[in-house]
């Protein structure tokens, strides 16, 4: 097998990779905003469960709680739900990374001085122009280094989908290798990773130059 | 008058921090406020602007009721969020820590209130504070960010920013407490200022010999009460309670 074919039998498998990768990305980012405020609730029982939530998500390891997703519905209910491999890797993945962005936002929220708050109160700001305006464009200059970590992070756990049998890259690459007695697969597999993580990296720099305006 | 508080209790938990405090500031008085930390300076500024409730009393802007205290109450009443919110725009305050808007220009940090919450036109709001900067001598400064200016020039686009909302009075809360001692003076010199075009204005300082050049008149305050009020001459030249001179003296030290 050639590399030039070896690639070429990669190639979906980087696609899933990518697929994974962006769902989890949209999907984590808006649902740690959704956490992030629901953690805030009136309520102490509401609280009480999203704390319960990111404790377990942070506790527990990713591969674990790919295969309670992907496993749960048969053993706890009975349910084989057809094509539910991807929806349970999709799951998981943004269940996970959402309680570790709300961790992000939460900190960056409160990493911000109380006079800014009360300098918009008295200059006359709504609650909700005083967060807009003055909050979040702060906030999220300062989470920035943080969600280019995990974003990073992501780009290698990707990987962790091969748990459940899917068959993205990594899966691929140890396939190819073990039917070929190959070791190449598994270099082009660490190329594409290295490379994925050097465009983050690339992007996260450039958005924190574009910010670095002021301090 | 421009400002009443009317027999302003706050305390915070079992902390009684201001004691049946009175305060009332005709238009055009300069009123500085002095006294050991930990008297209930900053507290009272902080009620008189909203930013703290008070448990009981009464303040009113230009004649119009903000909170008060109905008899058989034992708790002040707001007036609605809508009226709360028009009456920011009757003054401004200044911080001890300036508390400028980091990811705005000196521009925007004078012209963004006026644009966003009294809705003047950018156009007008930029022209009044070009006036405002050129006046705080930072002329040439208004796209410069906070972190490039110093703490002097920090205050006073602080004080340009409270000014552009146009208000009737400007409380200030040690406005050169947090600086250098050789950047106090280019502060105290544009308050002056203020002063002789008659800003009305509640100056909270330690800075005895500027009080005492600009006020008509001084509180001095401890533990929760004013012990002492009066023209700067008497309550800083000849006081005559022993807690105002036992202070004065610790000061001039
Ligand atoms: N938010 C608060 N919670 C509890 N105690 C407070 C709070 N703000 C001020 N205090 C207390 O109230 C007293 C008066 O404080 P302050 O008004 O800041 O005094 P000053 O400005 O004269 O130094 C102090 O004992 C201070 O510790
Ligand atoms: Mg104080």
């Amino acid at each position: 097998m050639t590399i030039q074919q070896m690639l070429a039998a990669m190639l979906p498998g980087m696609g899933r990779s990518f697929a994974i990768f962006f769902l989890t990305l949209f999907g984590s980012l808006i649902l740690g905003v959704l956490v992030a405020l629901v953690r805030k609730s009136r309520f102490a029982v509401v609280r009480g469960v999203i704390k319960v939530y990111i404790d377990i998500m942070r506790g527990t390891p990713l591969m674990l709680q790919l295969l309670v997703w992907y496993f749960g519905p048969y053993y706890l209910f009975g349910w084989s739900i057809k094509g539910w491999r991807f929806p349970a890797i999709i799951l998981g993945f943004v269940l996970n990374y959402a309680a570790y962005f709300c961790e992000i936002y939460r900190s960056g929220i409160e990493s911000m001085p109380v006079g800014q708050y009360e300098a918009a109160d008295v200059l006359g700001y709504t609650r909700s122009q005083t967060f807009l305006k003055i909050i979040f464009p702060q906030v999220f200059k300062r989470i920035l280094p943080a969600v280019t970590n995990e974003v990073i992070t992501l780009v290698k756990d990707t990987s962790l989908a091969f748990t459940l049998a899917y068959s993205e890259l990594f899966s691929i690459a140890k396939q190819i290798s073990a039917a070929k007695t190959s070791f190449m697969p598994f270099v082009i597999a660490g190329v594409f990773y290295f490379v994925a993580n050097y465009l983050v990296t690339f992007g996260m720099e450039r958005l924190e130059k574009a910010f670095s305006y002021y301090k | 008058m421009v400002l009443e508080m009317n027999h302003i209790q706050k305390a915070f938990g079992d902390l009684k921090v201001l004691e049946d405090i009175s305060l009332c500031v005709d238009k055009g008085e300069v009123v500085s406020v002095i006294g050991p930390s930990g008297s209930g300076k900053s507290t009272l500024l902080r009620c008189a602007t909203f930013l703290e409730t008070i448990d009981s009393g009464e303040i009113l802007f230009d004649g119009e009721t903000a909170a008060s205290t109905p008899a058989g109450h034992d708790r002040a009443v707001y007036a609605g969020k809508a009226e709360i919110r028009r009456m920011k725009g009757l003054f401004g305050l200044v911080f001890q820590q300036f508390n400028l808007f980091p990811h705005y220009d000196v521009l925007k940090n004078v012209t963004d209130a006026p644009v966003t919450v009294q809705k003047r036109d950018r156009a007008e709001a930029e022209e009044t504070a070009m006036a405002l900067l050129r006046k705080m001598g930072l002329e040439g400064k208004e796209h410069a960010y906070p972190y490039q200016l110093s703490g002097g020039q920090q205050q006073r686009v602080a004080i340009a920013r409270a000014l552009a909302g146009k208000p009737d009075i400007l409380f200030f809360d040690e406005p050169t407490s947090a600086l250098d001692p050789e950047l106090t003076g280019e502060v105290l010199r544009v308050i002056r200022e203020l002063a002789e075009e008659n800003m009305t204005m509640v100056i909270v300082t330690h800075e005895m010999p500027f009080a005492r050049a600009v006020s008509d008149r001084v509180i001095f305050m401890s533990g929760g009460v004013i012990v002492e009020e009066g023209s700067p001459e008497v309550v800083l030249g000849n006081p005559s309670h022993e807690r105002t001179r036992q202070f004065l003296k610790n000061y001039s030290q």
